[in-house]
């Protein structure tokens, strides 16, 4: 299988240019004869669905949520990155693209991740159009911060809830379009199955999670905004609901899944306080920018905090990094908290933690400016521990944030099935092996805004798609596929509940594929894996029925497809015999424990195709060009 | 720590519904009051028991999903905070807690603890935006927003839609929520254009929705969860009033409130299959 990324050849910069030139358009009066299915409505989705209803096309938008408003882009906290050189700091889009790739270990498309340097200066226009009210200067002008180991304020923000302001502007902008007819909505519905006629994608299988009625979609294409799978680890920053189903479905049908195993560790969450605990908390990184991290010199050091004098901290970041000292990216801040949580030097009652200590900023800035810029923040910390972080300071330990990987696409966003798109976390594209801070929220809403409703409409009118009706062989299949999973999961009727086999797999995950990996940890993690899989599918109860309101039946699909997916993870982390980005390798790291890449073996994308249940799926490679940033050692010191 | 929770327990929209007690003996303080929900319901499904259907999602505060009656208060008895980060430690060890789902004829019931919100998205629906297509923006410093301007846009925009606002008010009125995206999109200048017909579209829906009217008794902002501050609703009424003056030629016309989740599909999974 050979694998064509669509990238038009010529100047990087006059790529997107191009293409959106030599693509084919649908005539506007044509536009509405075109039904077309949107699953998940976060910054991906919503902002997709909104912006092809603008253009006149016949959207039917999905979200398992009660309303469209609850996507879990809405945690996003940070901010937005934009290569608009309001702060005159040497910003441009050229230094956006160089250090997300350079972010990305080089592990990511340089065309793709120039593009997306390219449309970042248009969202943050769309979104102050559309009422987000980002912080302002007094002029009036818009504020930046510098974010997540960017040495350039480019992060736009408002206050700590970025994500929530943002899909507020795109869930506004869905209802608009709601109102205006051009959008249906589908809370509550659930995509189980993709129909897939031809070769093409053709619509969906859902299930109403309200009556559990199993319902057909058809259209003439698909276009998935459906998020990442961090909750395979069970314990992640997700919200509880998010999960790889529809993604995963998909891949059955065909769709190539890359890079599995590029996940991030996000460093600075609260720490786990115990088994019962469902989810961990995130407390935003741009807590980095004016806090220390540091961990007691000695080891066993019980001492409260503030009675450990300055000579026997160790602010470790500082030390070993000092030109980027706190603000290194995630992965780097991730695996050093690990190594001193690993020397015994942790804090905390578990001893998996470190402190982020804003005792001086305050002494430099004023409590009044710190209670200004993280005021939200530090509230949250104190009514989850009960600990005033502007007095002791804060605890955090890393924990599973965002998902790099993701189905594979091609320039147009399509994936390997033609007429399935994927935007947003759930495809892989822009991030290689680590995604920056504040770039999540620009590549969902840069793919939803201004990418798909250009590229879908080249797809509809490159292709003429016969008309299909639910009568047609492939759409009985996949409902009967989607009954048949569900009838079984209700009848297996075993001993164990549906969480308790997510815990324990999310405990082999995180384990053997989290922060760091060896060869032997992952042959272990798959045969684990494969056995509880096995015990899962004997001794899971489901209760209830599948025709009304069932939470556990919900998630019972979704931990099944989480089971699948753990494989593949670990399959492909055995694969990748270097470290790069999120993804390291104990046996790969250079003398004073950095990651050390592979150019020459493993400068490629991961593709991966199923082959049936319990099969070993087949890698296929896409091979990575640098033309513009030459791959080197990332030094953050 | 013990408790005993006395959940609503109620299998659906038609069904009668009843207050089940459970004894809770292995709660811990740190403990947030779903996870405290998702302990029993471990119990309740080891046991052969229905679990407690409750709505959840982020469990960080944001999401809006989750939100029920601890005692009469929505959300519970601390301030400024959801249900899925209160934790245990706020409570005193072997009270009886009584957990109820929002109660509003806009809201109608689902199951146990969870209530169907449509009746907010169609208030957005009805204007609650600023009309402008992906692609039609100037830049975004052409838009000149005092900081006074933007703090306090952002103070009303904080409004995470979870409904405890419309379950802590008597009259069971939206006002708090419907007024928090007038005042958030009034108060900016990219907002004026659209700030009369907005106001008289929202509010039209509102009332067409079965929300009751607000007497400005305050119970809405003392339990809003971001403390979402009560001038949002004379911001509301403020437009509304303007607005039925200019705009008093100006037929508006409001979406159909609906309370229907089936879609009339034939294909159900077979009940007796199961189990």
């Amino acid at each position: 299988m050979q694998l064509n990324s669509r990238i038009p050849s010529g100047p990087i910069e006059q790529l997107w240019d191009e293409t959106r030139f030599t693509m084919k358009l649908v005539n506007p009066a044509n536009k509405r004869r075109h039904s077309l299915i949107v699953v998940g409505s976060g910054l991906a989705g919503g902002s997709a669905a909104a912006s092809l209803g603008e253009l006149g096309y016949n959207v039917k938008c999905f979200c398992f949520q009660d309303s469209p408003r609850r996507a879990h882009s809405i945690a996003a906290q940070g901010g937005i990155n934009a290569a608009k050189n309001y702060q005159n700091d040497g910003d441009s889009v050229y230094r956006l693209f160089y250090d997300t790739v350079k972010g990305g270990d080089f592990r990511a498309r340089e065309a793709n991740v120039y593009r997306l340097a390219q449309i970042s200066v248009h969202i943050i226009d769309q979104c102050v159009a559309q009422g987000v009210p980002f912080a302002r200067e007094y002029g009036g002008t818009l504020t930046n911060r510098s974010f997540g180991g960017a040495q350039v304020s480019r992060t736009f923000y408002a206050r700590g809830q970025t994500g929530q302001q943002l899909l507020l502007g795109a869930y506004q902008a869905l209802e608009r379009q709601v109102q205006a007819g051009t959008v249906a909505m589908y809370p509550r519905t659930e995509m189980l199955d993709l129909i897939v006629i031809d070769g093409h994608a053709r619509g969906i299988i859902t299930r109403n999670l309200v009556t559990g009625e199993i319902d057909t979609h058809l259209g003439d294409a698909v276009i998935l905004g459906t998020g990442g799978y961090g909750n395979v680890f069970y314990l992640s920053t997700n919200a509880k609901g998010s999960n790889v189903t529809a993604s995963w479905r998909a891949h059955k049908r065909g769709a190539l899944f890359a890079n599995p195993c590029f996940t991030q560790i996000h460093p600075t969450c609260i720490p786990v306080s115990g088994e019962y605990q469902s989810k961990l908390t995130l407390m935003s990184e741009s807590l980095r920018n004016d806090g220390r991290i540091w961990v007691p010199k000695r080891k066993g050091d019980k001492r409260p905090p503030n009675q450990i004098p300055e000579e026997d901290r160790d602010y470790y970041l500082e030390r070993r990094y000092p030109s980027f000292g706190n603000l290194v990216p995630r992965d780097v801040a991730s695996r050093n908290a690990k190594y001193v949580c690993d020397e015994g030097r942790g804090v905390g009652e578990t001893g998996l933690g470190v402190y982020l200590d804003f005792a001086d900023a305050i002494r430099r800035l004023g409590r009044k400016a710190i209670e200004e810029r993280y005021g939200n923040l530090f509230d949250m910390y104190e009514r989850i521990t009960g600990e005033d972080p502007y007095v002791v300071p804060m605890r955090i330990y890393p924990a599973i944030h965002y998902t790099m990987g993701g189905l594979w696409v091609d320039y147009h966003l399509m994936s390997t099935i033609p007429g399935l798109f994927v935007i947003g976390e759930a495809n892989f594209s822009d991030h290689g092996a680590n995604r920056l801070g504040a770039s999540a929220l620009m590549q969902g809403l840069s793919d939803g805004y201004f990418i798909v409703p250009y590229t879908v409409g080249d797809y509809l009118a490159a292709h003429k798609l016969e008309k299909v009706n639910e009568s047609h062989s492939e759409v009985r299949n996949a409902v009967a596929c989607v009954q048949q999973m569900t009838r079984k999961l209700l009848a297996i009727n075993g001993k164990r509940t549906v969480d308790s086999f997510h815990r324990q797999l999310g405990k082999i995950v995180w384990d053997y594929c989290g922060m760091s990996r060896t060869a032997e940890g992952l042959q272990t993690a798959i045969g684990q894996i494969r056995d509880l899989r096995e015990e899962y599918w004997q001794n899971v109860r489901v209760p209830g029925s599948g025709d009304d309101f069932n939470q556990s039946l919900e998630k019972a699909g979704r931990v099944a497809d989480f089971f699948e997916l753990a494989e593949l993870m670990c399959v492909d982390a055995l694969e990748r015999n270097e470290s790069c980005g999120g993804h390291f390798r104990e046996e790969y790291q250079t003398a004073d424990g950095e990651a050390r890449r592979d150019d020459e073996h493993y400068s490629y994308v991961a593709a991966w195709a199923y082959r049936g249940y319990g099969n070993r799926e087949e890698l296929v490679k896409e091979p990575l060009e640098f033309e513009y940033v030459h791959p080197s050692q990332r030094s953050y010191k | 720590m013990r408790f005993r929770l006395k959940v609503w327990r109620q299998q659906s929209r038609s069904a009668k519904g009843k207050f089940v007690t459970y004894p809770v003996d292995n709660a811990n303080p740190e403990m947030s009051m779903l996870e405290c929900l998702d302990v029993l319901n471990e119990q309740l499904i080891e046991r052969g028991e229905d679990p407690i259907a409750f709505e959840h999602d982020c469990r960080e505060g944001i999401c809006g999903s989750c939100g029920f009656m601890i005692n009469g208060v929505a959300h519970g008895p601390v301030p400024a905070t959801t249900v899925c980060q209160l934790t245990l430690r706020h409570f005193k060890d072997g009270e009886e807690l009584v957990l109820e789902p929002w109660r509003a004829r806009a809201f109608p019931l689902i199951k146990d603890l969870v209530v169907d919100r449509r009746s907010f998205d169609r208030i957005i629906a009805s204007g609650g935006y600023i009309s402008v297509s992906t692609g039609s923006a100037p830049d975004g410093n052409a838009i000149l927003v005092p900081k006074e301007s933007a703090d306090r846009a952002m103070d009303a925009a904080a409004c995470i839609g979870c409904g405890a606002c419309v379950a802590a008010c008597p009259n069971a009125s939206a006002a708090l929520f419907t007024g928090a995206k007038i005042a958030h999109l009034g108060i900016l200048p990219q907002g004026k254009p659209e700030q009369d017909i907005r106001a008289i579209r929202m509010v039209t829906q509102m009332n067409a929705e079965g929300f009751g009217g607000c007497t400005n008794i305050g119970e809405c902002t003392g339990v809003c969860p971001k403390e979402i501050p009560l001038e949002v609703i004379a911001a509301m009424n403020r437009d509304y009033l303007r607005g039925s003056w200019r705009e008093r030629d100006n037929l508006v016309t409001t979406i159909r409130p609906f309370t229907e989740w089936s879609t009339g599909s034939k294909l159900k999974i077979d009940p007796s299959a199961g189990n």
